[in-house]
């Protein structure tokens, strides 16, 4: 790939493309020599922020595991404080808005913007589902004292156990959490672009990118959900 | 040779623009790695200025200078500063930042503006700490051992590990950045087998930087968690493990090292063949043994835990893994010797720090194998045997290689000369002083002297007052080359193109380098290295 690139050109006139691209398709970065090499390398680098991710979950579902083996039957039974509706609940509504967001990068490649804002509401407004759900879970673990270091009041067999089963559950889904808000905020972003019809066959690296994103933070809750909330029902 | 006056009117990264604000807004990687270079010589300073402390209030039995409470936040600020936020960002954020693009023939890193804003996230992180240093300090040592930083120290824990979890994310971004630029953005012709080493080592560290760096800030995370809510993961009360905290901790710690070594490593494979006017020795050994330090690295983490209560078969495994990994480190000793071998070497700044890397790194290794052995490392667990000995790898190794680097690639960076004989005297003053320091701590150690006391028994103070004489002597010289490089930027003589006569893509453009780096993306028809074994036109540049 013979280059034509004129590096006596100061540099403070070369970026700045992609600040006014939008009309004619997406103009490649600085960096790169063309639109093919610059999805690869946010492709790869967006594979490998997940692997990143898989480590930092990976290690704390690992502590959990290790718990989980040493205390079977306390653990088994303090899945139980767990609400199974809600839970599963929210599976069906994160399954669903992984299908909606796997329509929304579709789109983002093949229809107008109308159809492209209307799909990543739609997983928008499912996240947020989600997370209203998970809110009223938290709440009613406050109301029944079974919230960790602040005022635990569980004191059946095994309540030290229980104690530190629930301390994962909120670190865990508290983390997955905070995962999901930052997905929100990334499709908040992705709505505004689209309605700007910044989306189109030759650019959607970034409705892709978050899908990727989204889809992963769902693959975590397929984890989680049965990990803390199936544990004791067999 | 004479300057090529052209290459000083030209536009470089350093002239195109003046003022803060096109430094902080900027998305070069040259100037990043600028930016960090100022940054973690200040953090470096702060940990530097700590050991001297540790150091003098050593140097009597009865620690005169200072408190026990203030002894013990005082080594934790050292640890802190020098690991987190000077050793792991050293050469990566360093010359790794400004080098890998210019190394593969690329205008920049895949990810400019993820670049810029992992600096930011580093200067965070960094004043977040000190600001758990500035108000009071932290005592549990740079480890965060539980139950003790959990329960036990009422002192700024949360901050400092909080700090440390930011700074994680800064590591994360330059690996990632460093990947995705290795594999997708090198110049036409540069094949994997072609990568100058310093790139594969830095390959090796970013792949350690993503899998590891994760867990140590999910750990240090749930270390500040359960201390500011009062959960418990680590609570011995609720059943949790403190335990568990070791090996989480070291899963990330004990690879670290070998994000502060790799580097260096790589570091001396250029400088080595550069100044024996030699090609590399064995270039796909050291290449390939970079990626199996970093993958074997990850399998050693239990042999910090020996003395832990861990089960004796997961010791005996550790401690066979920990043989394992010292062979491809071996491996690349064995490979810079041959190397020199009826080479025509030069002892320039930066070849007498390769020579220094390699003696010491051996050391730093070989007294490695003895805390890895079962037996011994039950005698000198907790002693200053293990401070001197990751001191050997950490300074003599890892510092030696960036100080090495610096002086390399200083031309490239300033597009000016640092001076020759004013540098060369400094290597031998550091080299000097660092052993000094930590010869006797191997001694001390072996003979029973615990890390992390800041008394012991009278007979122990003539090999401390060595060792405090030797720490005063490293610390001037260190201060040489902080002040001589400032002074060369300004004063320092022009700087060819390429001064060393070196083989490499960055010194096929001019110094320093221009925004975009190369007027043409270069195409590469040879492998590394292709030094002649004698020139005798050739010249060095030296001030």
């Amino acid at each position: 790939m013979p280059d034509s690139h004129a590096a006596s050109v100061p540099h403070a006139h070369h970026h700045g493309h992609d600040s006014h691209a939008g009309h004619a398709g997406h103009a490649v970065a600085h960096q790169f020599d063309d639109a093919e090499q610059q999805f690869g390398a946010a492709t790869l680098g967006m594979w490998i922020f997940l692997l990143t991710e898989v480590m930092f979950f990976g290690a704390i579902l690992a502590a959990y595991a290790i718990y989980f083996v040493t205390y079977v039957d306390p653990f088994e039974d303090a899945s139980n404080h767990l609400s199974l509706a809600l839970g599963a609940l929210n599976t069906v509504i994160l399954l669903t808005s992984s299908l909606t967001m796997a329509r929304a990068v579709h789109a983002a490649q093949t229809a107008d913007a109308r159809t492209q804002v209307r799909w990543l509401v739609r997983t928008l407004a499912l996240g947020a589902a989600f997370l209203v759900i998970k809110a009223f879970e938290y709440g009613s673990k406050f109301e029944e004292g079974l919230v960790p270091g602040i005022g635990f009041r569980y004191d059946g067999p095994g309540a030290a156990q229980h104690e530190l089963f629930l301390s994962f559950y909120f670190a865990l889904t508290g983390l997955h959490a905070l995962h999901m808000i930052i997905g929100i905020g990334v499709l908040l972003v992705l709505v505004w672009m689209a309605r700007r019809g910044r989306f189109s066959a030759a650019y959607f690296t970034p409705v892709e990118m978050s899908g990727l994103y989204w889809h992963f933070v769902d693959l975590v809750w397929i984890f989680l959900f049965p990990m803390l909330y199936l544990l004791g029902r067999h | 040779m004479t300057p090529d006056p052209s290459s000083r009117t030209a536009v470089n990264y350093l002239n195109v623009d003046y003022g803060v604000r096109s430094w902080l807004l900027t998305k070069d990687h040259k100037r990043i790695g600028f930016l960090y270079l100022v940054s973690i010589t200040v953090m470096f300073a702060i940990g530097g200025l700590a050991a001297l402390a540790i150091r003098l209030d050593l140097l009597t039995p009865a620690g005169d200078l200072m408190g026990d409470d203030t002894y013990n936040k005082m080594f934790t600020m050292h640890g802190v500063a020098m690991v987190f936020f000077f050793l792991v960002p050293s050469i990566p954020a360093v010359l790794g930042n400004f080098l890998i693009p210019l190394m593969i023939g690329a205008r920049d890193l895949a990810f400019p503006r993820l670049n810029l804003a992992s600096w930011y996230i580093f200067i965070l992180g960094g004043g977040i700490t000190l600001y758990a240093v500035l108000t009071g300090g932290v005592d549990t040592g740079w480890t965060f051992y539980t139950p003790y930083s959990t329960e036990g120290s009422n002192t700024n824990v949360t901050s400092a590990a909080l700090g440390v979890f930011v700074s994680g994310f800064s590591s994360i971004l330059t690996g990632l950045n460093f990947l995705v630029t290795i594999h997708r953005m090198r110049a036409p012709g540069l094949r994997w087998l072609r990568l100058p080493l310093f790139v594969w080592a830095q390959y090796a560290t970013s792949i350690i930087f993503i899998l590891g760096t994760p867990v140590i800030a999910i750990t240090v995370l749930l270390v500040a968690v359960e201390r500011s809510l009062d959960i418990g993961i680590f609570d011995p009360a609720l059943g949790g493990d403190p335990i568990l905290f070791q090996h989480l901790f070291w899963f990330y710690s004990h690879p670290a090292v070998y994000i502060m070594i790799l580097p260096a490593m790589g570091v001396v494979s250029e400088i080595i063949p550069c100044f024996t006017r030699n090609k590399i020795f064995g270039y796909k050994f050291i290449a390939v043994s970079s990626l199996a330090i970093a993958l074997l690295g990850f399998l050693v983490w239990g042999h910090h835990m020996f003395v832990s209560g861990q089960s004796v078969n997961a010791s005996l495994i550790f401690s066979f893994l920990s043989f394992a990994v010292a062979i491809p480190s071996a491996v690349k000793v064995f490979n810079w010797t041959a190397t020199l071998y009826k080479g025509s070497i030069g002892f320039e700044a930066p070849m007498l720090y390769a020579l220094g890397f390699i003696g010491l790194f051996t050391i730093g290794g070989l007294t490695g194998l003895f805390l890895a052995s079962l037996g011994l490392d039950v005698h000198v667990h907790d002693t200053y045997f293990v401070v001197a000995h990751f001191h050997y790898i950490m300074v003599g190794g890892a510092v030696m290689g960036y100080l090495g680097g610096l002086h390399f690639w200083w031309p490239k960076i300033s597009g000016k000369l640092y001076p020759e004989w004013l540098a060369r005297v400094s290597a031998v003053i550091i080299f000097l002083g660092f052993n000094l320091t930590f010869f006797p701590q191997f001694v001390l150690g072996y003979l029973g002297m615990p890390r992390r006391y800041h008394v012991y028994p009278p007979e122990f103070q003539v090999l401390n007052v060595f060792s405090t004489a030797g720490a005063s002597i490293l610390g001037f010289g260190y201060l040489l080359p902080i002040v001589y490089f400032a002074w060369s930027m300004r004063y320092g003589k022009v700087a060819s193109a390429n001064p060393w006569n070196a083989a490499g893509l960055e010194w096929a453009t001019p110094s320093p380098p221009p925004p975009d780096n190369f007027a043409e993306t270069p195409v590469v028809e040879d492998d590394p290295y292709g030094y002649t074994r004698i020139d005798p036109g050739e010249e060095l540049q030296v001030a």
